[in-house]
């Protein structure tokens, strides 16, 4: 069997808090962790749950307090490991006096291609990301979501072996969201190995192979989305019409909400058909009828209330 | 050597170049240098002498300005505005990072001295219509401001590596002035009479950068000849103190957790 | 908390610091020593003019002057005893001093003595020395030390007693000023009375100096004004014995033999007294003493 594409081992990071900081904040708390060669990771969790800083020490942007992490196979250490990985950073901000191909030029320099190779790849990459015509813009013009696909295409320029994404999504309008995960998906495709993170859970629904679920520095859970959710249908949710002036039937007056015009209601799976017979008496016209499963983010909600109940993790460190 | 400091540093170069702060402070020492003619038209047979000298130290004077107020920015900036994270994840050392942030800093305030430096060939050539042999002696002086910028440059770039710009500008003017009276600190301890006070201003005046070594300003106006050996031996001690700055400022570097 | 490679950096920064500091310092010295010759080929002061300085200092003027003090301290212990030597920038040093710093009395006393004194010691420009310590009464009337400073320059180097006179008697109207202030102006006002008041003044000045060089400097003057004195009173013997035996004595001891003196006097550093050819009393050659050049040998 290979090497894994990414293992982390008991990674733990203290931050000292407060002015004479005295104390230290365990902001990851050895997180242990395998990602495997081409496969996409989602890492979830709520804001502050350790993820950016996960990242942060891969990118040895910061250094942990213990633990280690190796990238296909070398040490975070290893200056040359940077040769094979992609990252993109929470919010990316670049140097707002460059245009977007003077950055990408920048960034391509730095991998040692040559200026035909860099002019190619440029071109090549930025279309990628929906920027073919901004090219020569300077920076400081782009929106929020321009830089977030500038960033993206700063991040797959070299072709790396495994991309890091740290929030790809967020910033993005829901066309922008549908070509990042388009952009996902063909780097998977391609046999990359990608870890992002997220805090919105629809996206790592789809994209995912395997995720994981980080809470106050915890990981929490790890497995396919399918096995951290359980399959089984909890209700069925029915959407129906009825005509003018005819009541509901009882068994639906109660749960049933209008919608526009509409009318929504939940029943347990075994009510489905009683229900449908009553509403075939009462001429109402069905317009769809879905089986209903808890998802991630139940899931994710759950354990987050879990977490608020525990205090706070703060580890009382003697004066440094 | 790997090619990363260079990018860096052209890179920083670029910034430069592209502020315009930049361009109204070029002008505004060029403007001082214009004025030096008018100073020289008042002081009958000297024009030449006050040109030199005033041109001379409005250039060394700017430059310090640019070197400070830039220098203490250049790691910060990328700090502050997290440019620093995406370059990181590139195979960039960060040793390699802070010589390209110098290099293209010096780079920056060398071309900008070259400009400044034919402002005032025009202006001395404006008044005197001629240029003397002894003239040489000014391009030794601007190479001397250059070498003197460059220490204050990698200075002002070890001190941002861990502290803020605004104490980072103060600690480098500080040491900018102490290194001026270096030598006085020397003579001031031996008036002590103390032993244990004479060796520690001894000391003191040693590790402190001697910037007056650099100034040769009042030779370079009366034509004096610089001896030779003083180019090799003031390039020496800068590049042996921005070396020293320089791996001090990786050392604490290295290890920063960036925020 | 810190990587492998940034140990590692740690461990060179921690050797190749301690050695570039210490090749640093042997580099200071060699530019020194270049500089030094270069330095002493031309020796100036740029800026001239205290009240330029003075408008540029930001109103730390009176620091500034304390820089510009101890910088005409240095000058001068730089470069005292060298022969040859005339203090030439010793003057603008301590204009700009005390232009920088008014007040600074310690500047122009210093000023008065060693611009004044001949050289190797001083600059030999009373004149100069006439001058500082002339914008330091004008800028000082409370310190009657100044005015006692100008009337010795008056009286000591320059002869003009008439201004030496007034300079004391200015000084002695100033509140505190000493009673022998005006012993001083009315002695002096009698010009033949040159010599024992000079004798009076240094005295005076090695009591009551702080300043280690000028009480070492007055303490010199005492002595060279003793053995002058004691040649006086030899000359008056040598001519009292020459009139009872028709020639001049070739030695002290004659003069005590014939019962002229009461013992054998030897001048303030131990060394016996002779006579010349001439007939008037001399040093031993071994004796450190110098007598005062006067150009009107004193009458008392």
């Amino acid at each position: 069997m290979s090497t894994p594409a990414i293992e982390i081992e008991g990674l733990t990071k203290d931050y000292p808090v407060g002015f004479w900081r005295q104390r230290m904040h365990r902001s990851l708390d050895h997180l242990t962790l395998q990602v495997q060669d081409g496969e996409v990771f989602g890492f979830l969790g709520p804001n502050g749950a350790g993820k950016t800083t996960t990242l942060k020490v891969l990118m040895s942007i910061i250094f942990p307090t213990s633990g280690s992490a190796r990238v296909r196979g070398k040490s975070i250490d290893d200056v040359s490991m940077h040769r094979e990985i992609g990252y993109l950073p929470e919010q990316p901000y670049f140097y707002d006096y460059l245009t977007a191909r003077e950055l990408l030029d920048y960034y391509a320099r730095l991998f040692g291609f040559a200026a035909s190779e860099r002019r190619e790849r440029i071109i090549r990459f930025l279309e990628r990301v929906g920027l073919g015509g901004a090219a020569d813009v300077q920076l400081r013009k782009f929106s929020k979501g321009m830089l977030q696909r500038v960033g993206i295409a700063q991040a797959i320029l070299h072709d790396p072996q495994v991309i890091f994404l740290d929030e790809p999504m967020s910033g993005l309008d829901p066309v922008g969201r549908r070509e990042v995960r388009d952009i996902i998906h063909d780097l998977k495709r391609e046999g990359r190995t990608i870890f992002f993170s997220t805090h919105i859970l629809s996206d790592a629904e789809m994209l995912c192979d395997r995720v994981g679920v980080l809470v106050g520095g915890k990981l929490q859970g790890v497995g396919a989305p399918r096995e951290i959710v359980s399959m089984e249908v909890y209700a069925m949710e029915i959407l129906f019409e009825t005509p003018e002036g005819h009541p509901l039937p009882n068994s639906l007056a109660k749960s049933a909400t209008q919608v526009g015009g509409r009318y929504r209601a939940e029943v347990p799976e075994d009510q489905l058909y009683p229900v449908l017979d009553e509403l075939r008496r009462c001429e109402a016209r069905i317009l769809s009828v879905t089986p209903l499963r808890p998802t991630l983010e139940d899931y994710f909600f759950k354990l987050v209330a879990r977490d608020k109940s525990a205090p706070p993790q703060l580890v009382e460190v003697g004066a440094r | 050597m790997s090619a990363v400091p260079g990018i860096v540093a052209v890179n920083t170069f670029r910034e430069a170049v592209r502020d315009r702060v930049l361009y109204n402070l070029i002008v505004f020492a060029l403007m001082m240098i214009g004025a030096s003619v008018l100073v020289g038209e008042i002081s009958i047979g000297i024009s030449r002498l006050v040109i030199i000298n005033l041109g001379l130290s409005a250039i060394s004077i700017f430059g310090l300005v640019m070197a400070v107020f830039i220098g203490v920015g250049l790691v910060y900036k990328e700090m502050e505005k997290r440019t620093l994270y995406c370059l990181l994840a590139k195979p960039v050392r960060r040793w390699e990072f802070l010589i390209g942030k110098f290099g293209g800093l010096v780079l920056t305030l060398t071309v900008n001295t070259f400009f400044m430096a034919l402002g005032l060939g025009a202006a001395l050539y404006y008044v005197s219509r001629e240029f003397l042999r002894s003239d040489a002696m000014i391009v030794i002086a601007i190479y001397f401001i250059v070498l003197e910028l460059a220490l204050v440059t990698a200075l002002a770039l070890f001190f941002s590596c861990f502290s803020s710009p605004m104490l980072s500008t103060l600690y480098t003017l500080g040491i900018y002035v102490a290194g001026f009276f270096s030598g006085d600190i020397r003579e001031i301890g031996m008036v002590t009479h103390s032993p244990a006070m004479q060796t520690a201003a001894r000391a003191i005046s040693y590790l402190l950068p001697n910037f007056r070594n650099f100034n040769v300003i009042a030779a370079a106006s009366h034509g004096d000849a610089i001896p030779f050996s003083l180019i090799w031996q003031n390039t020496a001690y800068a590049a042996l103190y921005v070396a020293l700055a320089l791996i001090g400022a990786s050392a604490i570097f290295s290890g920063r957790n960036l925020k | 908390m810190s990587s492998r490679s940034h140990s590692r950096a740690l461990w060179f920064a921690l050797v190749a610091i301690p050695a570039l500091f210490i090749a640093i310092g042997f580099l200071q010295i060699r530019i020194e020593a270049e500089t030094r010759t270069v330095g002493q080929q031309k020796e100036e002061l740029l800026l001239r003019s205290g009240l330029l300085l003075k408008r540029w200092s930001l109103g730390y003027d009176s620091l500034l002057g304390d820089i510009y003090w101890t910088r005409a301290v240095q000058y001068y212990g730089a470069r005292v005893g060298h022969p040859g030597e005339k203090f030439v920038l010793l003057s603008p040093l301590l204009d700009i001093t005390t232009t920088l710093d008014p007040n600074l009395i310690v500047a122009y006393r210093f000023g008065a003595i060693f611009l004044s004194e001949p050289m190797p010691t001083g600059a030999d420009r009373s004149d100069l020395a006439v001058e500082l310590v002339k914008k330091g009464v004008a800028a000082n009337p409370n310190s009657w030390e100044l005015s006692s400073d100008l009337g010795f320059l008056y009286y000591w180097h320059l002869k003009d007693y008439e201004k030496a006179a007034a300079a004391y008697l200015q000084g002695s109207k100033i509140p505190n000023a000493p009673s022998w202030m005006k012993m001083m102006a009315a002695q002096v006002s009698e010009k033949g009375n040159a010599f024992s008041n000079s004798l009076a003044i240094w005295s005076e000045l090695y009591e009551t100096t702080q300043n280690e060089k000028v009480k070492k400097n007055a303490f010199q003057h005492l002595q060279s004004l003793r053995a002058l004195q004691d040649t006086v009173e030899l000359n008056k013997l040598a001519e009292q014995y020459r009139k009872q035996h028709g020639g001049y004595p070739s030695s002290v001891k004659e003069l005590y033999d014939r019962g002229l003196l009461q013992g054998v006097p030897l001048d303030p550093a131990g060394f016996p007294y002779g006579f010349g050819a001439d007939g008037k009393a001399q040093l031993d050659p071994n004796s450190p003493i110098t007598l005062p050049k006067i150009s009107e040998s004193p009458t008392e």
